[in-house]
């Protein structure tokens, strides 16, 4: 359990990057980077994390930091792991080093998943954090395998006739925790003890970890930029986001929800589910809810828990 | 005294990044190039080698780990073909640009539609503007020398650019030769382990692949232009510094027959050879041809090309790759811009040969120097750009 009192107060991600007021990835890179330390080396894949920390020759980070490309996160990440480990076995370094990719949901969810199933495959230890605020923002706010059902995004619009995107979010942690890695967890930034005890974890296990957090974004969520953790509250305590962990196989339930809201008190402060409220397509947030329902007895019953 | 083995072209270069004291291979098989990854993994799996061995899922990562571990201070090796090549198009210009001295061995073949495992160039020749040094070689024993010099040339601080050694798929990948191999301490000698410049060290954080946009990115572009430069003098000063190690003599590119010939081959790889035997028997009967083999296509040696053929009156050159709807082959143009830049008036036949491993032959080879004689004889050139052994 991470402990307020002993957190470093220096900050390894600084102030003064570009991230829009109410980001969540900025929250979530600042929590972990405290948890890691400074014998940390990060890559990140292109995304607005690194588009707004690095515009040449500014720079925000504080540890070594390496941009590649969108996809490949995690195999940048399966090279940096796999030269301290060559370069340790002849000498040439001696230190322990913790390797962290973040991704958004996108470098993650999809282009990036062949990537990531790979180094997961070949275990090497590092921790693998999704920064998951649900589309393509950098971009322009295009549709994801994130992207919850009914959102509008530029690619999936609340048209006449198709209120927003069709499909239904993947079930990353479902996928990752599939390949047998000794750690994956899913994290609300409103649980910031629970996150950051998760990094410390992720970064303690032998092999690959990932855990996909939770990141509201103001310009595509459609919502005021001073409630994004508000938001990553409400996204738990409707059940919308289970925060949970496996860990050697065994889930755990973190959060429980005993008494949950219903998922319109999550839904309904973000511009992106406002054509949801129109009365024609009320079925669709009874879908919702239907959908919230199923996947929390879901990971109940992977939890071992009964409510 | 040199050893001997008995090795194909994708042993041979597996052989030379063993003794090479690679810290990193990351790659992903593909035929031809399957011989090279395998047998470093035996070598991995005896524990002969300190080196990690990532068994990607892609060449795509192949190319992201390789380039991850490199700007960790790593030596890294990978190897591919074809569509693999093709798969890493993407992260082979951010290796370049990130300047990682990554060694590649290519055992080219041809791409797809239609599949086809065999050689040609178009899979190289689809990549060569990425920045990359590009080296072909003629056989095993090249594909050994140049793998274990390319290491010393990437990685030397003025340089710092990728480089790949080519060798034709099948022809050269699985064709066994006697290679004289060096000694372990000699390699140890000639490439100590890699000094970078600077590395992703938590002791002195970098950022590396920061967004440049059009204030510096441009900046950036010419510096990795201005690096190019550099490399015909740091391959002149390894091939002598490796000559006096192993007695073979390498350079930019090998001319036989240019001092006194009227008619000549310029071709890339293992081609070379046959036109060399085809044209010492030219030169018996009293024929005067040469053959220029370039051993490097990246830097082009434009000035060099340019002095090679002063004498010359006709020249065809051979391509194992064709641009579509383009004036010449990919090889073609360069020459013919090069001849062009210092104004030299030559005939030049540009002729696109063996795609998807279609053999050339001494008849062939010898076919086209009586062309090429006639053309130095009339100086006419009918048909610039023309296939050759097709069914048209």
């Amino acid at each position: 359990m991470v402990r307020l009192k002993e957190l470093p107060t220096e900050e390894l991600l600084a102030s003064g990057h570009r991230l829009c007021a109410g980001c969540g990835e900025s929250v979530a890179v600042r929590m972990a980077l405290k948890v890691a330390g400074k014998f940390t080396v990060v890559t990140n894949a292109t995304g607005c994390l690194e588009v707004a920390t690095t515009i040449y020759p500014y720079t925000s980070w504080r540890v070594p930091w390496v941009h590649v490309a969108f996809e490949n996160a995690a195999a940048v990440a399966s090279g940096i792991e796999a030269a301290y480990k060559a370069m340790a076995r002849r000498g040439a370094w001696d230190k322990k080093v913790n390797v962290i990719a973040f991704a958004g949901d996108g470098g993650t969810y999809d282009i990036g998943i062949q990537a990531l199933s790979g180094a997961m495959e070949r275990g090497h230890d590092f921790l693998y954090i999704c920064l998951d605020n649900e589309a393509y923002m950098n971009t322009g706010i295009q549709r994801s395998g994130a992207t919850p059902h009914g959102a509008a995004t530029t690619t999936s619009p609340a048209g006449k006739k198709v209120p927003g995107k069709p499909e239904w979010k993947k079930d990353l942690i479902g996928i990752c925790a599939a390949h047998g890695i000794p750690y994956a967890a899913t994290a609300s930034l409103a649980y910031w003890n629970d996150y950051m005890t998760k990094v410390q974890k992720g970064l303690a296990a032998e092999g690959p970890a990932v855990i996909n957090v939770l990141s509201p974004c103001p310009r595509g969520w459609r919502s005021e930029t001073a409630e994004s953790i508000k938001l990553s509250r409400l996204a738990v305590q409707t059940r919308y986001w289970p925060v949970y962990e496996v860990e050697g196989g065994v889930y755990r339930l973190n959060v429980k929800v005993p008494k949950p809201l219903p998922v319109e008190e999550f839904l309904k402060p973000q511009g992106r589910f406002r054509h949801l409220f129109q009365p024609e397509f009320k079925g669709e947030l009874e879908a919702i809810q239907r959908w919230v329902d199923e996947n929390w007895s879901r990971i109940l019953r992977l939890c071992g828990e009964t409510s | 005294m040199a050893k001997v083995r008995g090795l194909t072209g994708d042993e041979a270069v597996a052989y030379a990044v063993k003794q090479a004291n690679v810290d990193v291979v990351a790659a992903y098989p593909i035929t031809p190039q399957t011989i090279m990854v395998e047998l470093f993994s035996e070598y991995v799996a005896n524990g002969e080698v300190h080196s990690e061995f990532i068994c990607v899922e892609s060449e795509h990562s192949a190319m992201s780990a390789c380039v991850g571990s490199s700007l960790t201070g790593a030596r890294v090796f990978t190897a591919t073909s074809s569509q693999g090549l093709a798969l890493m198009h993407e992260m082979m210009y951010i290796a370049s640009a990130l300047r990682c001295p990554i060694v590649m061995g290519v055992a080219n073949r041809a791409l797809s539609a239609p599949i086809n495992i065999h050689g040609d160039h178009s899979d190289m020749m689809g990549s060569r503007d990425c920045g990359w040094i590009q080296i072909y070689a003629e056989n095993a024993q090249e594909a050994y020398d140049w793998t274990i010099q390319a290491f010393r040339m990437a990685e030397d601080s003025d340089v710092l650019l990728p480089i790949t050694v080519n060798l034709d798929g099948f022809i050269l990948s699985h064709s066994m030769e006697g290679v004289a191999v060096l000694e372990d301490e000699e390699v140890e000698g000639f490439l100590p382990p890699r000094k970078p410049l600077h590395t992703v060290n938590p002791e002195e954080p970098l950022t590396v692949g920061a967004l440049a946009l059009p204030d510096y990115y441009f900046e950036v572009k010419r510096q990795q232009e201005e690096a190019m430069k550099w490399v015909p003098k740091k391959i002149r000063e390894t091939n002598e510094k490796y000559e006096k190690l192993s007695g073979r003599r390498y350079g930019i590119m090998d001319a036989y027959g240019l001092e006194d010939a009227e008619a000549a081959i310029l071709c890339l790889g293992s081609t070379a050879g046959t036109a060399r035997v085809v044209a010492k028997e030219l030169r018996r009967e009293g024929k005067r041809v040469g053959v220029i083999k370039l051993w490097v296509y990246r830097p082009f040696p434009t000035e060099e090309i340019v002095k090679v053929t002063k004498n010359l009156k006709a020249l065809t050159v051979l391509d194992r790759a064709c641009s579509y709807g383009a004036p010449y082959g990919p090889l073609g143009s360069d020459v013919a811009s090069a001849l062009k830049r210092f104004n030299r008036d030559l005939s030049l036949l540009n002729l696109i040969y063996g795609l998807g491993g279609r053999d050339i032959g001494p008849s062939d080879i010898r076919a086209i120097f009586d062309e090429t004689l006639k053309i130095a004889e009339t100086g006419v050139v009918k048909e610039p750009l023309r296939f050759v052994g097709v069914r048209e």
